[in-house]
């Protein structure tokens, strides 16, 4: 019967479609010098970047330097480049989300910008591959790795293997109003060793009125903010990291001395709770420092290019150099941070990385290379200190900064990253919940309770969480 | 398929005389098609819905089946059960009562107005239809903009965001206009075979204007009704549009269904349980479809 055959026929056809779908979702990089030879390569570089909108300065740098650089670069060699700028300009997540559609379906651009902590998930995917396996020898060959602090390289590792080149990193200090402090009787060269003494100076501070005196990132709607300017600074602190050992940290002893610290804050009077409730909250205390109504505030190093800058910041402080002052976060205690240190920092940071699936492994791997080359890095700053994740381009383009050149080398050094992990995400957003519930005055043992059952459920079980102390 | 079915069962109706091969010949090219674009992708969306298939991560290079704890989460997850009661908002504001009531609003008084009158509204109304869905949401949420958007320059309400305050209603109202056009141009038809003696009749009858719309306009335009209301209703609930406009925010107060399914299963990543609630959403599709169909059927037996 015909509708007896066509239906074998659908039947062959998905069980074909079936095993081509399967037999597609094993991943490998080809031969690492395929190509190598090509006198005319076509390469393609996709960042979160656009021309007139969001990062548009890398966009014009890709557009005005690097390609034209690089074609001219392998002309030299007799080589004809076609290099392309795939450019976006839409949210991070959505940006991610392209990517790895990309990626999974084998196509996409050559080179591609990810931010640190998709590494994890890309890599357990399988959709981008160590350096050494897409490029082979070569990966190691590169003297840009010299330059490149290791804590800054963990940006784009995942399980010891290198990914990509970082492109740049940040660090997290504390920022204080110096007139404030003399007001409140504070030296001008604060630099706290401990916890306790962050809360002895906020509360000499809050004597001043119409001053909140401490502002620690805290509640779900600053978002990540709370999370990297917030408790996972906070937790390196106690000595704990918040993916140890193969364990997620519920609700141990660590995280509950982290609650208990916003607790002092937010139950003591000790920063001002709308700043964490609102949805503009985190703009709102930036204008509040800028104004003289925040005492110490938690940031990374962006608060002072980007926020407080004079020039083209969002809260603008024309006094900036002489009023704003930094002090390095301290630990829980002196030597209780992790790893025994007196003071501790978060850093987090995007990089370029390859697709495996690219046609020309060594070609993409010398643009990469070209991005990253001292004098490229040069030009995609332009005349703006930035840390980028080169030291020797640090020293030239942060000395005029003391601010920027400290975040190098006495915070960089120190810093510990996020772990690249599919399911960080959510547990990011457990500990935003946690100082949330704290902030809207519930008891330390309450939020640590919730932020035990969120975690277990995105991790997969009590299993991979570790609540001892 | 179904008539082929039957065509195949009883040779002796073999009106075109093509016999057995050739007929198989003809209907394998549709077969292929469908079976590789409409079959395989239902099956492939079926076997995902029992995996923990992710975008990324280990889940995304090796899948694992979790039987129905997607469907279990599904249902239990009180997400989904607000996107099912908003998507049920949705269609019965802007569909079941926005289009239908203004399609047959504008077809019933455009009877008797001058020609080009009647050409003019329905172009306007048509345009509203036909112009991409990228480019009209960019209009709505440059009309509804907060600073300096057209409705509050209107209202005299500058600073108000309407799709953070009201984000059910402006999708209701984006949606309604956007699809009227369709209701329009099938009552428009359906009035033309009220036979004017009829109304004539019962206006001399003494009916008025409601009595002479539910005893004689009605009865011959139900089944117009019925295939209308089918038909939006279905589009409506599986439309994607607003989240153009709100992309389901502020905090899942506009998210849809499909919106659901587009934030889990690429926002999210979780493309296993995505494609769980997207099993469900054909269910309730067909649900729908077997409730009109079942009246129309009533009518006409």
């Amino acid at each position: 019967m015909r509708l007896a055959r066509g239906i074998t026929a659908v039947a062959a056809i998905t069980a074909l479609a079936l095993a081509s779908a399967c037999g597609s979702s094993s991943s490998g990089a080809g031969d690492a010098n395929r190509n190598e030879d090509a006198k005319s390569v076509n390469l393609t570089i996709a960042t979160n970047a656009i021309a007139g909108g969001k990062n548009d300065q890398e966009a014009a740098w890709i557009n005005d330097y690097v390609i034209p650089g690089f074609v001219k670069q392998m002309k030299a060699k007799g080589i004809t480049a076609t290099v392309k700028f795939q450019p976006s300009g839409v949210d991070d997540e959505k940006y991610k989300a392209k990517q790895s559609l990309d990626l999974k379906t084998r196509s996409g651009a050559d080179i591609m910008s990810l931010d640190g902590i998709w590494v994890g998930e890309f890599a357990q995917a399988g959709y981008i591959l160590p350096l050494d396996k897409v490029v082979g020898a070569a990966a190691d060959g590169w003297d840009g790795w010299a330059q490149i602090a290791d804590s800054v390289k963990a940006n784009t590792t995942f399980e010891d293997k290198l990914y990509g080149i970082p492109a740049g990193t940040d660090g997290r200090v504390l920022f204080y109003n110096k007139k404030l402090f003399q007001k409140a009787g504070l030296p001008a060269d604060w630099q706290p060793t401990s916890w306790a003494e962050i809360l002895d100076a906020g509360r000499a501070l809050k004597k001043l009125p119409g001053v909140a005196p401490l502002q620690i990132d805290a509640g779900t709607a600053m978002g990540e903010a709370t999370t990297m300017q917030g408790t996972l600074p906070l937790l390196v602190g106690t000595g704990a990291e918040i993916f140890q050992d193969g364990k997620w940290q519920g609700a141990s002893q660590p995280v509950r001395d982290v609650l208990e610290f916003y607790k002092a804050i937010y139950g003591g009077g000790l920063g001002d709770k709308s700043y964490q409730q609102g949805a503009k909250g985190r703009d709102e205390s930036f204008a509040g420092f800028a104004k003289g109504k925040v005492g110490v505030l938690l940031e990374s190093d962006y608060f002072w290019r980007s926020v407080v800058n004079p020039d083209n910041g969002v809260a603008p402080m024309a006094s900036r150099d002489a009023d704003v002052g930094y002090a390095l976060l301290p630990a829980k205690a002196p030597g209780s941070g992790v790893g025994g240190q007196d003071f501790v920092s978060m850093s987090g940071g995007a990089g370029y990385f390859l697709n495996p699936n690219t046609k020309y492994p060594q070609q993409a791997w010398e643009l990469m290379t070209f991005m990253n080359s001292p004098e490229a890095i040069k030009a995609a700053i332009a005349d703006q200190a930035r840390i980028t994740a080169r030291d020797d381009v640090n020293k030239q383009v942060l000395g005029g900064d003391p601010m920027l050149s400290l975040i190098s080398e006495k915070v960089l050094p120190i810093t510990k990253f996020r772990p690249g992990l599919a399911v960080y995400p959510q547990v990011s957003v457990a500990l935003q919940q946690a100082t949330a519930d704290i902030v809207s005055g519930k008891s330390v043992d309450e939020a640590a309770a919730t932020y035990q059952k969120a975690v277990e459920k995105a991790v997969g079980g009590a299993g991979n969480v570790s609540s001892g102390s | 398929m179904a008539a082929q079915a039957t065509s195949a069962a009883a040779p002796e109706t073999d009106a075109a005389g093509l016999g057995k091969a050739r007929a198989t010949a003809f209907v394998t090219p549709a077969l292929l098609l469908v079976g590789a674009f409409l079959v395989f992708p239902a099956l492939w969306t079926l076997y995902l819905g029992i995996t923990d298939y992710r975008l990324t991560g280990i889940a995304a290079a090796d899948p694992q089946i979790v039987g129905l704890q997607n469907y279990t989460d599904a249902l239990t997850d009180p997400q989904f059960r607000n996107a099912l009661a908003l998507t049920l908002l949705f269609v019965l504001g802007s569909a079941i009562v926005g289009q239908t009531v203004l399609g047959f609003s504008i077809a019933w008084s455009m009877r008797a107005v001058p020609k080009t009158v009647k050409t003019v509204v329905e172009s306007l109304v048509l345009l509203a239809w036909i112009l991409p869905s990228s480019i009209v949401a960019f209009l709505w949420i440059a009309y509804l903009n907060r600073d300096n958007g057209t409705l509050n320059s209107v209202l005299g309400t500058s600073g108000f965001d309407w799709l953070l305050g009201h984000p059910m209603l402006s999708i209701i109202v984006f949606n309604t206009w956007r699809g009227t056009a369709f209701s329009m141009l099938l009552f428009s038809a359906a009035l033309n075979a009220v036979p004017p003696s009829q109304l004539e009749t019962a206006r001399l009858a003494g009916a008025d204007t409601f009595a002479q719309f539910r005893d004689v306009v009605f009865p011959h335009i139900r089944g117009h009704v019925l295939t209308n209301t089918l038909l939006i209703s279905l589009w409506t609930f599986n439309d994607f549009s607003p989240y153009l406009l709100t992309a389901g925010g502020p905090n899942h107060a506009s998210e849809t269904l499909p919106v659901y399914i587009y934030n889990s299963a690429l926002y999210s990543g979780e493309l296993g349980y995505g494609s769980a609630i997207s099993l469900i959403m054909l269910l309730i599709n067909l649900l729908i479809a077997v409730f009109y169909l079942r009246l129309l059927k009533d009518r006409r037996s």
